[in-house]
């Protein structure tokens, strides 16, 4: 099973010291957390993208790169790359590259992103949304599928005769995930390719999350990949931890109480309560994050926020080293036990598709099995 | 069969005219309802205990699970009562601020009585200038007669004389039972979506998905 960390990249006050951070101060520090998260023994670093303040990861396969070159192992990984407004061209010659520079150590994971004048800077309209995921995605698999691509569109320039470089590494396209927290088109396109499907975990109750993975599972085994627990999920989730849960809810709450997703709003233990946050010691994580295969059964990948609302660079390596050291050994000795043999551990990587070799739903533009009856 | 009304009562203060109003509506309403031959069940929902979850939601993005029953409640009646105080020339914050938070499409067809209060009859015209706007946007139907009750007329000193605000009343209920108590007698179709606990198509059962063949060729 893969842990790992994700970072939306904000750039928030501290609200304990009213100090913000700069620009070259959090891109310094997300670099430093990238290559701690390999030292304490992780498996996956990804980095949301943005193109408004206060933000500033408009540009991930940059420091995806430099990161690359400053690690050996860890999986470097989005949370999440647009697939609404970019260009499906650039996305797979960007990714491409860095999957070359990288070694194959690349996965990304699709989203529309939610605000909405991004879609009007970029000439596209967020109404389209959905649309412009499902048929850009597509173009992207075709793109790094086949050698020359004939292809015409509604929301993008046509192309003829073009072949997107460099190729992906030995062939082997990387492994993507889709994120979303709601819309059911995007894990009905998860299931169809045979993906795997991530969902934050984050701003919802765990009853609603379990209902979207439940749907892409069971839509994964119509499309013919397998059965409906062997399907490819990935969780998020955030935590705080310190030696015991009293200390890491009162150094947390001036974090949580202004953080600028919920700040203002619901108690921290509301909120603790309603959505999978957990603040506390790590015997509370580790409880608390077994808990997350009971509502969406054994799955493949676990990603914590830990790097939002201001927490110092200081802090944010303590967690990890907490993560490393305490958690993380337990939860992968923990969720092991529980899988069962014919469900995967670990989701695709470069190594495995490399030697599953062409019969893998990965190698394919499209599932064999299409959708027939049942359905509207 | 047994029909659901929920009544929204924004008032904010306690003992509150809103209140009031809104419970004079509610048992015009049964009385109608009833004499059609119909059971009625009603529910009430203050609004005034659920102010701060319904602020947590707004800038959460997140119901917290009172609010969240209470918004399902309003989805799944079959018609609705609605009374807000007037608060600078229009319906409360608080009750605005409740109905931004129901899903857009949980009012369709559903029949709605508007009503209000108000320490003056000048504010009268809120009902057809502020609330009649807001529901019709929500495709809800809205009876022909809606409720204004300023503070004269729980004394019987209205202009139209001492039982006007009870002739509106049971005006607007009789419009409101005949809606309640009419069927359509159209049954729902063997290939119609599956619909959750709150009557709304649920999108994320199985059977409501569009096959993905289906996006792929550009039909939604």
């Amino acid at each position: 099973m893969h842990f790992g960390v994700f970072s939306v990249s904000d750039i928030t006050p501290d609200p304990t010291t009213g100090r913000t951070p700069t620009e070259a101060e959090r891109i310094q520090a997300l670099v430093t957390i990238a290559r701690k998260t390999e030292e304490v023994g992780l498996d996956v670093f990804a980095v949301g993208e943005h193109h408004n303040p206060p933000f500033f990861s408009s540009s991930p396969t940059t420091l995806l790169g430099y990161i690359a070159a400053q690690t050996e192992r860890i999986i470097l990984s989005t949370a999440t790359t647009l697939i609404t407004t970019n260009d499906p061209v650039k996305i797979a010659e960007d990714y491409a590259m860095l999957q070359h520079l990288a070694g194959g150590r690349v996965d990304l994971m699709m989203g529309r992103g939610n605000t909405g004048p991004v879609y009007p800077w970029f000439g596209q309209d967020i109404r389209y949304g959905i649309p412009l995921a499902v048929e850009n995605y597509h173009l992207l698999r075709r793109l790094w599928r086949e050698e020359v691509v004939d292809w015409e569109g509604k929301f993008r320039t046509p192309l003829q005769g073009f072949t997107s470089t460099p190729r992906p590494l030995d062939g082997i396209p990387p492994f993507v995930w889709h994120g979303s927290i709601r819309s059911p088109e995007i894990a009905e396109q998860a299931a169809y390719y045979g993906d795997g499907f991530l969902h934050n975990n984050i701003f919802w109750t765990m009853d609603h999350t379990a209902r979207m993975v439940h749907l892409y599972r069971r839509r994964f085994e119509h499309y013919g990949h397998g059965s409906a627990d062997q399907a490819i999920v990935g969780l998020g989730g955030q935590v705080f931890m310190r030696k015991n849960s009293q200390g890491a809810i009162r150094e947390f709450r001036p974090y949580f109480d202004v953080a600028p997703v919920y700040g203002h709003g619901p108690s921290l233990e509301q909120y603790m309560r309603d959505t999978p946050l957990t603040v506390g010691s790590p015997q509370q994580v580790i409880e608390r994050t077994l808990s997350f295969a009971d509502a969406v059964g054994d799955y493949q990948r676990q990603m914590f926020l830990i790097d939002h609302a201001g927490l110092p660079l200081k802090t944010v390596l303590e967690q990890l080293d907490i993560l490393g050291e305490e958690v993380v050994p337990v939860l992968r000795k923990e969720f092991e036990a529980r899988r069962p043999a014919h469900v995967p551990s670990d989701p695709p990587t470069h190594a495995t598709l490399l030697a599953a070799g062409p019969d893998h739903p990965n190698a394919k533009i499209g599932p064999e099995r299409v959708s027939v009856g049942g359905a509207r | 069969m047994t029909k659901k009304l929920v009544v929204i009562s924004g008032g904010l203060s306690q003992p509150s005219s809103t209140r009031l109003l809104a419970d004079r509506i509610a048992g015009a309403v049964t009385r109608e309802v009833t004499a059609r031959g119909e059971a009625l069940d009603v529910e009430v929902i203050e609004l005034r205990p659920l102010a701060r979850d319904i602020a947590d939601h707004l800038v959460s993005g997140m119901p917290p699970a009172r609010l969240r029953d209470a918004l399902a409640s309003v989805s799944s009646a079959d018609g609705l009562v609605a009374v807000t105080p007037v608060f600078s020339a229009s319906y409360a914050g608080l009750f605005k601020s409740f109905v931004d938070l129901l899903d857009p499409d949980s009012l369709t067809g559903k029949p709605v009585i508007i009503a209000a209060t108000a320490g003056t009859p000048r504010h009268s015209l809120v009902l057809d200038h502020a609330l009649r706007p807001l529901f019709t946007y929500l495709r809800a139907v809205v009876v022909p007669t809606g409720v204004f009750a300023a503070t004269e007329d729980f004394g019987g000193a209205g202009r139209d004389g001492a039982d006007g605000l009870d002739r509106r009343v049971a005006r607007a209920a009789a419009e409101l039972a005949e809606l309640l108590v009419r069927t359509s007698g159209a049954v729902r179709g063997f290939n119609a979506p599956p619909v959750d606990e709150v009557g709304q198509v649920d999108r994320l059962d199985e059977d409501s998905v569009v096959p993905f063949e289906q996006l792929l060729r550009g039909e939604q």
